[in-house]
């Protein structure tokens, strides 16, 4: 049974995964996904853990390639149309238009500034003015600005661990990309700091295309738009968020936000 | 309750693992006392053969005729067996004053000995050359027939007074000789050299003049050495034979009975000062270290320059850019073997190499004027390019670590900021991995600067007066050869013609290597720390 995405013509879609296979070596981790991301909207994936939905994610930048061993094995990932796997893509292209956040915050032992202009600077933005007002931008985007205005020349390290995450969400916007992958983004932050973070991605639609994984059932119904559920390395479910948690189609979906399982 | 207190109670003998813990913390003991014992020996050797001893007198019955007296310092006091069986109490006592005695040390039988006393007018005299003499200050003929003696009014600041003047003769004496003369030979052997492939009117005027300056010059230093020699001092033995020194070779006085503590510390530092700063006399028995300080430092130094960046780089490819395999497997464990073979072979490997190969190549190229090798003999160049093959393996290990152990979030954040592969290593994961870098190179240098065997091979000698860095154009003589003070204490040690004399600087020369290799890594240790501190990955 394939999972039915809602037609609407108001979006155009910006991510196109056709029936995608992915392997670690030789133990499948996908198996046959089919998924579409539309401009301007935010998509949560949930799941319980190993069923996929992390690797999914970070197919669709290549961060994959990281990794010895594992490899798409059939189908397309595409965006606007584009295959990124194809020879013509540069990944380091290809990752400027599509960012990321990790898990994990992970700034780099640098200043505050140093790090949001990282981005910027490896795309050859010298000058100091434009990296000024890029960073002011950046950091105000992930509404950190205020905060750390008086003390950008100072260590990322020094800041609290949502204040961190945060930089990171700056440090990704500041590269400009079109689709921002966020991997498990609020795991590890307190109930405020999570509260904070949503905010910030809610506003954040405005101008990305979001892809998000969570753990969070909550999360998923307050952020995103549309929801899909992972299981076992296959895409169970993917529907506008509201109907998926109120009118689930597949019972597994069903016992997994009902808490049955997972 | 009694039984299940029974079944968990810390205190009976059966407690696991406890035997264990005492064997390990055997084995930990039996490193600490060792390394202690062995550092705690060099050092007190060390300070002891800078700590001035009281001078004494000591009177010696003579069979069938009268005492005779002798002084000196006490080295040791043993006690030896005859062929009878019996047992000797005996000293050994520094009576300097060679000229007088032939040997400087002597041993003395304890039931021979009729009496010993510190004397105050006793005199510890170093000079130049000949070793120490120890006697009482008798007078001072100053030149012609004018003569002062030590109890006249001045005798003490006079004496002062040419031994300050003697050093000043020396300094320019050392300059004419060394830097003047050194020069004008070294252009007249090239002259000659290219005399003899084809004359020319320019080149033989150049020679003239050149040696007519060189007359002048060797004047000069005949001047010199007259006014050296100008006046004496003299100092009586205990047995009433006078020694005669002339001023200018007159070093130090040091009166050892008149002063207290603080001014026996004071000597020790003087005496340590000067063993830092001088140049060794008397084939090395005498004077200090300086040149085997430079040396050690420099080819330190420069093996690092080589080292570092030759390893990180054959590191970052191993790690980050070559396919894992059997290959690269290989080649890891090529390496890691590199750090065990014996390290003779490198300095065979170098003298083949660097010097017979290399050297012959650069002299083909460059030196083909040169009547003498110029690179194609030892030098420090050669021998830091040799120490920079030995540590190589440890400083690609440490560096392959360091950079697998930067925490892959770091690496996937920069990648995901649109950072290709060599500007996340570049900019994140190299900085990253800064610390780990340097202690490899820590490391390397501690075997680099203590290790000796290869480097008699490619450039190190016993005897090295000039530096290989100096104030003579071009100042950076990367083909000189130079001294180490590994070498060093093995030369001291094992190839002096005077071992009892050369015994206190080879403790004091250990303990000077091991100081150094102790601020050499204290200074990169800060510096990584420094690092370790800017560079910490959050640990969110």
């Amino acid at each position: 049974m394939k999972p039915k995405a809602p037609e609407s013509k108001t979006h155009e879609s910006l991510i196109e995964i056709k029936d995608v296979d992915f392997c670690y070596g030789n133990a499948k981790a996908l198996d046959g996904i089919d998924l579409t991301v539309r401009r301007n909207e935010i998509v949560a994936f949930i799941g319980p853990s190993g069923c996929g939905k992390s690797t999914l994610l970070r197919c669709v930048n290549r961060m994959n390639d990281l990794v010895p061993g594992a490899r798409v094995t059939r189908g397309t990932i595409e965006i606007e149309g584009v295959e990124i796997h194809s020879p013509e893509v540069d990944p380091v292209e290809l990752r400027r238009r599509v960012g990321m956040v990790f898990q994990k915050s992970n700034p780099f032992p640098q200043t505050i500034y140093e790090n949001v202009c990282y981005g910027p600077k490896l795309s050859g933005i010298k000058d100091k003015s434009e990296l000024d007002g890029i960073v002011e931008t950046a950091l105000q985007g992930a509404a950190l600005w205020d905060e750390v205005k008086d003390r950008l020349h100072t260590s990322a390290n020094g800041l609290s661990g949502g204040q961190q995450q945060r930089l990171c969400i700056a440090r990704s916007i500041a590269v400009r990309p079109e689709i921002l992958l966020m991997d498990e983004p609020c795991s590890a932050l307190d109930p405020l700091a999570t509260a904070k973070v949503e905010e910030l991605i809610l506003n954040l639609k405005e101008e990305f295309t979001i892809v998000m994984v969570t753990h969070n059932m909550q999360q998923a119904t307050r952020v995103s738009d549309r929801t899909a559920f992972f299981y076992m390395g296959r895409l169970i479910e993917f529907d506008e968020t509201a109907t998926l948690f109120t009118t689930p189609s597949c019972k597994e979906t069903e016992d997994y936000i009902s808490g049955r399982f997972g | 309750m009694s039984a299940s207190s029974s079944k968990f109670s810390t205190t009976g003998r059966s407690r696991t693992g406890e035997p264990l813990v005492w064997l390990t913390a055997v084995g930990l003991t039996i490193g600490v006392l060792l390394s202690v014992g062995l550092i705690g020996l060099v050092m007190y050797k060390g300070f002891e053969s800078f700590w001035p001893a009281r001078l004494v007198v000591v009177e010696v019955r003579q069979e069938g005729g009268e005492n005779s007296k002798v002084a000196g310092y006490l080295v040791q006091e043993r006690s030896k067996r005859t062929l009878e069986g019996l047992v000797e109490e005996e000293i050994q006592l520094f009576r300097g004053n060679r000229e007088l005695f032939g040997e400087k040390f002597v041993f003395l039988d304890r039931e021979a000995i009729v009496s010993q006393t510190e004397e105050e007018d006793l005199i510890l005299v170093e000079r130049l050359e000949g070793g120490n003499v120890i006697g009482r200050a008798k007078a001072l003929e100053l030149g012609g027939s004018e003569t002062l003696e030590a109890s006249a009014e001045g005798f003490d600041e006079k004496l002062d007074e040419l031994t300050e003047r003697g050093e000043e003769l020396r300094d320019e004496l050392r300059e004419i000789e060394k830097i003047k003369i050194g020069e004008n030979s070294k252009r007249v052997k090239e002259l000659r050299w290219l005399e003899k492939k084809g004359s020319s009117p320019e080149r033989a005027e150049e020679l003239a003049g050149l040696l007519a300056e060189y007359e002048k010059l060797d004047g000069q230093r005949k001047e010199l050495r007259e006014q050296l020699e100008e006046s004496t001092f003299v100092v009586e033995a205990m047995d009433g034979r006078e020694l005669k020194i002339p001023t200018g070779e007159l070093l130090h006085v040091f009166a050892a009975n008149q002063v207290g503590f603080f001014g026996r510390l004071k000597e020790t530092i003087r005496r340590a000062w000067t063993f830092v700063s001088t140049d060794p006399r008397e084939a090395n028995t005498e004077g200090g270290v300086y040149p085997a300080i430079f040396g050690t430092v420099v080819m330190t130094l420069v093996m690092s320059l080589f080292v570092t960046p030759f390893g990180v780089m054959a590191a970052i490819y191993l790690r980050e850019y070559a396919k894992q395999g059997p290959l690269v497997k290989a080649v890891r464990i090529s390496v890691n073997n590199l750090a065990g073979v014996p390290s003779i072979v490198f300095g065979v490997f170098g003298l083949a190499f660097f010097i017979y190969f290399l050297g012959g190549v650069v002299d083909d190229w460059f030196f083909s004027n040169s009547e003498e090798p110029v690179y194609k003999s030892g030098g420090i160049l050669w021998a830091s390019l040799t120490l920079a093959l030995l540590t190589v393996p440890v400083v690609i290990v440490a560096t392959e670590e360091a950079l697998a152990s930067v925490p892959r979030g770091v690496r996937e954040a920069a990648l995901a900021c649109g950072a290709s592969k060599w500007q996340a290593i570049q900019r994140v994961v190299l900085p990253a991995s800064l610390p780990g870098i340097l202690t490899g190179v820590i490391l390397a240098m501690a075997r680099g600067a203590g290790e000796v065997a290869p480097l008699m091979l490619v450039g190190v000698v016993k005897s090295a007066p000039d530096l290989p860095i100096d104030a003579v154009a071009p100042f950076v003589h990367p083909e000189r050869q130079f001294m180490h003070l590994g070498f060093h204490i093995y030369d001291l040690g094992f190839q002096s013609p005077d071992s009892e004399a050369a015994k206190p600087m080879v403790f004091a020369t250990t303990l000077l290597l091991i100081s150094i290799v102790v601020v050499m890594n204290l200074t990169a240790i800060i510096i990584r720390n420094r690092l370790r501190k800017k560079y910490a990955v959050s640990s969110f």
